[in-house]
């Protein structure tokens, strides 16, 4: 069977500004890829074309088998995304919230108020479910958008920086909940910790310039006498300095 | 049709869970009432009609529609939860014409909020209630063009203030096109783009509904005048999704 998620040659250009260039790789059932790379490297924007918010320049990326850009809904209904930031809707409340995803995603009835359930047990938010999600400290909004990704059980999951404002406690809670799930699932996570690269993923691309620079498992990383911290400045300092954020 | 019913319904308690619907409801009925008892002169016209307050509603959507319409993608653009809905399994067209339902049904829910001064009419004289019925469909229909135009402008710009003010200005225009003023300009210089005007304004097709005539001619204007909108709200959002 092909990997869940299939990269080829995605490439994005804003006017001039090529801020993804020629990116391919493919994630299988049971990877955690973690995506690495300065600010402004193409790490968002390669999330959001594999989330099909925003179309590729060149090349297509397939989430289980479906073109994110001929079948789009298709591709979707496969993907859990939690956007770059974890927007969410700050006047409806937590359950209210995660009913209009579960709605939207073609739940119903009992099915949905399992869902939802669920989803609020895995990410610990059942305390908060009834409160207006802008009344809530960040961890809790940021777990929010995390228990939308989840809510369907899907078969990929990709998460922009699914750890970013939470405290020490919950960034470990959330690394369990990925490291639990990775065996039925192909995950892609996004983040600027290192050491959370080591604590989760099974394997590790760097980003710089908008192209891949590595793509090998933290372990081998390291291996190679130096921190995964030394690797990854001395892969994306010289690229990254002359290019302008992405925006 | 599932998806963008549950769309709607979202947007729609949206409205209600902030100020925006308290203040654009109680706004609207204070003005419509307002204008149409005092410049109307609703009672010393002696006619049991609401013929004065289905003149000034059309200029009250005006500009209260716009302050609807600009913060629809704006809103959705500055949290960044464009992101998120446009990433949920369903369609784009489904996602735009779900926010253009919540606020047309939120419109309608401001108009039927107005039946005192149709009972009011009730109770003074006689008045004919099918011609009120037509006013109101009338109403409810420069509504939906309005708000079909303001949608795509606000899908345009991530600055409200901007998506408020090219709202109006270009709903003015459909407005406008149609008042002596512009077709007599029209008439003596460019008699070729008199009837064009005459027949893209919203206030020309208006007047049949406010006399009691629903014409074929008239819903397919609305009809399409609103398709056309929605279509290009759903291109725009295409190509300016992420800025």
């Amino acid at each position: 069977m092909a990997a869940l998620i299939e990269i080829e040659r995605l490439t994005k250009r804003f006017g001039g500004f090529t801020a993804v260039d020629d990116v391919s790789f493919t994630v299988d059932r049971g990877e955690v890829l973690g995506f690495l790379g300065p600010n402004g490297a193409g790490k968002s924007t390669t999330m959001r074309m594999l989330a099909g918010f925003m179309p590729p320049s060149a090349g297509t990326a397939r989430i289980c088998g479906a073109d994110v850009v001929a079948q789009p809904v298709l591709a979707k209904r496969h993907l859990g995304f939690l956007p770059e930031g974890a927007p969410t809707y700050p006047e409806m409340t937590v359950e209210g919230f995660l009913g209009f995803a579960g709605r939207i995603r073609g739940f119903r009835g009992g099915a949905l108020r399992e869902r939802v359930a669920h989803a609020m047990h895995l990410t610990q938010i059942e305390g908060v479910r009834l409160q207006p999600i802008e009344t809530l400290s960040k961890g809790f909004k940021r777990r929010v958008g995390l228990a939308q990704a989840l809510l369907h059980d899907p078969p990929v999951l990709v998460l922009d920086e699914p750890t970013d404002g939470l405290d020490p406690n919950q960034k470990h809670e959330v690394r369990e909940l990925i490291r639990r799930m990775a065996p039925e699932k192909a995950i892609v996570i996004s983040t600027h910790i290192l050491e959370e690269v080591g604590a989760v993923c099974s394997r590790a691309i760097i980003i710089a310039a908008g192209r891949v620079v590595v793509d090998a498992p933290p372990s081998v990383l390291e291996r190679e006498g130096q921190s995964l911290e030394e690797v990854f400045r001395s892969l994306t300092l010289g690229a990254a300095a002359p290019r302008r954020e992405a925006a | 049709m599932r998806s963008t019913l549950t769309v709607a319904r979202r947007e729609l308690a949206g409205y209600f869970a902030t100020p925006v619907a308290y203040v654009f409801i109680v706004i609207f009925l204070v003005m419509a009432g307002a204008l149409t008892f005092t410049m109307g002169n609703f009672f010393d016209r002696g006619q049991a009609d609401l013929q004065p307050f289905f003149t000034f509603v059309p200029w009250l959507f005006l500009f209260l529609v716009p302050a609807l319409t600009m913060r629809l993608w704006a809103e959705e653009r500055r949290l960044g939860t464009i992101e998120l809905l446009l990433t949920l399994p369903l369609a784009q067209w489904q996602a735009v014409l779900g926010k253009f339902l919540a606020a047309w049904v939120f419109c309608a829910i401001a108009l039927a909020l107005t039946v005192p001064i149709w009972i009011t009419v009730n109770v003074l004289g006689d008045p004919d209630n099918g011609v009120i019925l037509a006013g109101y469909l009338g109403c409810l229909l420069v509504a939906g063009a309005y708000l079909a135009l303001g949608a795509a402008v606000s899908a345009l710009t991530k600055n409200q203030v901007v998506a408020f003010v090219l709202a109006v200005a270009l709903c003015f225009v459909f407005a406008a096109a149609g008042s002596p003023v512009v077709t007599e300009f029209l008439t003596q210089r460019l008699p070729v783009l008199a009837d064009i005007a005459r027949g893209l304004s919203i206030s020309d097709r208006f007047t049949g509904f406010t006399r009691g005539v629903v014409g074929a001619r008239d819903l397919v204007y609305f009809a399409s005048f609103i398709g056309f909108f929605l279509f290009v709200n759903a291109v725009v959002l295409d190509h300016r999704k992420a800025d």
